[in-house]
């Protein structure tokens, strides 16, 4: 593997040596010294054209504990803002001898275009409504911790399905590792041409939030993406909560210990009440000290192995 | 992605080959040889206290385990041992496919003011015990460290020894020293080829 541009980009033992990897990895976080030596020497840039706090931080917290030096690009701050084309700011990175590139970007494609442009390994950190493959890794990861193995067990992912990247990804994930998984959003919410692709790709879908709840072995809210909305996909945002949130009755409905994941930033009150992002079996923070985890072994294996460039 | 667990000793197994190889340690002179070490190392400590048995991966883990359990039924009590990982500390990280990591796991009262005995199957170049220094380095301060290896074979690349050797073995750069423990290969024998 050169770059992770999506979970496609991973053979099914792949995904599995990278969570045998974090699972080392989490170790490390719970260190007086919380460094290893893997990437001495290595650079790596986060080039965020899009915000972000979790993903940005632990993909920047990751390296340095992997002694890579780290540095962060954002497009507020940097010559982006001066009309500089996306090719030219990261050429103009590549030339100073960088080794990976974190990126995330608007544009669906971005990373996947990136890749052909530079001999550094690339990382998809979310490209528009594409994938972001390391959350979904990390869900996979967060779930199986939990569960124990994620074959034969039902997924649950909920919510705005249409711009989700995080959806696109876990789907894939999911799936290949032998979960069953299905998806509810409301009507308009629901990717054009899911029923197709289900059938392909193996997923369920429903419009009846309370049907799936009970029979649910993990939870996964997504979130409402207003930014990403350019026209009015439900009358308000009372009717969403009342239709498709994640709310205090419907925690009722829920198995026990059924574990809730959130890929963040929550919109508390929308897509999940406060009742359920605080439960007990919330892992939403376990996600965070999980992607951590992944994110130090996506780089190891990206960049600690043979000298890269030849194969190029 | 990562290849097979060799370690640059040299100990893995090869594959199935025509293999003029000669068995220089079998099952009972590795008992007889980790039993001795057992004793160099409690009569060194004066007791079995402060003692923390670390592994190295892969064949040095089950090494520590049994030494443990030797001292274990002399002492009559029990001793601390844990498994330690060094990849993520070689200097060869770069020159190979990426290798799996493995676990690091401390016994529950930790390595700080211990004296902690590094075991390894076979002392070769010396790398290897370098990166498990720097390892340690990261996760503690022992009162001191000791190097315990079933064979050393020389060949040394840096300055470092071992304090207790099973059997000292030369040998020419191109022999193949290979350690197989019952734990991971299914039967106990040092050979060379």
């Amino acid at each position: 593997m050169k770059h992770l541009l999506s979970i496609d980009d991973l053979a099914t033992d792949e995904i599995h040596q990278i969570f045998e990897t974090a699972a080392d990895m989490h170790d490390v976080q719970r260190r007086e010294v919380k460094k290893l030596p893997a990437l001495r020497g290595r650079t790596v840039v986060n080039m965020f054209f899009e915000d972000s706090t979790r993903t940005r931080s632990s993909f920047e917290i990751a390296g340095k504990w992997l002694s890579a030096d780290v540095i962060n690009v954002s497009a507020k701050g940097s010559s982006t803002s001066k009309g500089e084309s996306l090719r030219d700011t990261v050429l103009t990175v590549c030339a100073m001898g960088v080794d990976g590139l974190v990126i995330r970007h608007p544009a669906s494609g971005a990373a996947l275009q990136v890749s052909e442009w530079v001999d550094a390994a690339v990382v998809n950190a979310g490209d528009g409504m594409h994938e972001h493959p390391t959350q979904a890794l990390l869900d996979a990861y967060t779930l199986q911790r939990r569960l124990g193995s994620l074959e034969g067990r039902h997924v649950a992912i909920i919510g705005d399905l249409t711009h989700s990247r995080v959806f696109r990804s876990n789907i894939q994930c999911l799936t290949r590792l032998g979960a069953r998984v299905t998806v509810v959003a409301p009507p308009t919410l629901m990717p054009s041409g899911v029923g197709a692709w289900s059938a392909a790709a193996g997923f369920e879908t429903s419009y009846d939030i309370d049907e799936v709840l009970p029979e649910a072995d993990a939870v996964m809210m997504l979130r409402v993406q207003r930014e990403r909305m350019s026209g009015a996909f439900f009358p308000s945002a009372r009717e969403y909560t009342v239709g498709y949130g994640l709310t205090r009755n419907r925690l009722a409905l829920l198995k026990p210990d059924v574990p809730i994941c959130h890929p963040g930033p929550m919109n508390r009150g929308l897509e999940i009440a406060a009742d359920a992002a605080d439960a007990a079996q919330s892992v939403v923070l376990e996600q965070v000290s999980s992607g951590l985890a992944i994110r130090m072994a996506v780089l190891y294996h990206l960049l600690a192995g043979e000298t890269r460039g030849e194969t190029a | 992605m990562p290849a097979p667990d060799d370690s640059p000793a040299g100990t893995s197994p090869d594959p199935p080959s025509e293999r003029p190889d000669r068995t220089v340690l079998d099952a009972r002179d590795i008992s007889r040889a980790l039993t001795r070490i057992s004793h160099e190392l409690l009569e060194r400590n004066k007791g079995a206290t402060d003692l923390v048995l670390l592994g190295l991966h892969t064949r040095g883990v089950p090494l520590a385990r049994r030494i443990a359990e030797k001292i274990t039924a002399v002492e009559g009590a029990p001793v601390a041992v844990g498994e330690l990982d060094v990849t993520m500390y070689r200097d060869d990280l770069r020159s190979q496919p990426t290798r799996r990591a493995h676990k690091t796991a401390l016994p529950s009262g930790g390595i700080d003011e211990k004296i902690v005995v590094l075991v390894d199957d076979v002392l070769f170049s010396g790398r290897t015990i370098r990166a498990a220094l720097d390892a340690l380095a990261d996760l503690g301060r022992p009162s001191a460290v000791r190097l315990a290896v079933l064979v050393d074979r020389g060949h040394r690349e840096l300055p470092i020894r071992a304090d207790h050797v099973g059997k000292n073995l030369p040998s020419a750069l191109a022999e193949r020293v290979s350690v197989r423990l019952s734990e991971v290969d299914g039967v106990d024998e040092v050979s060379i080829s």
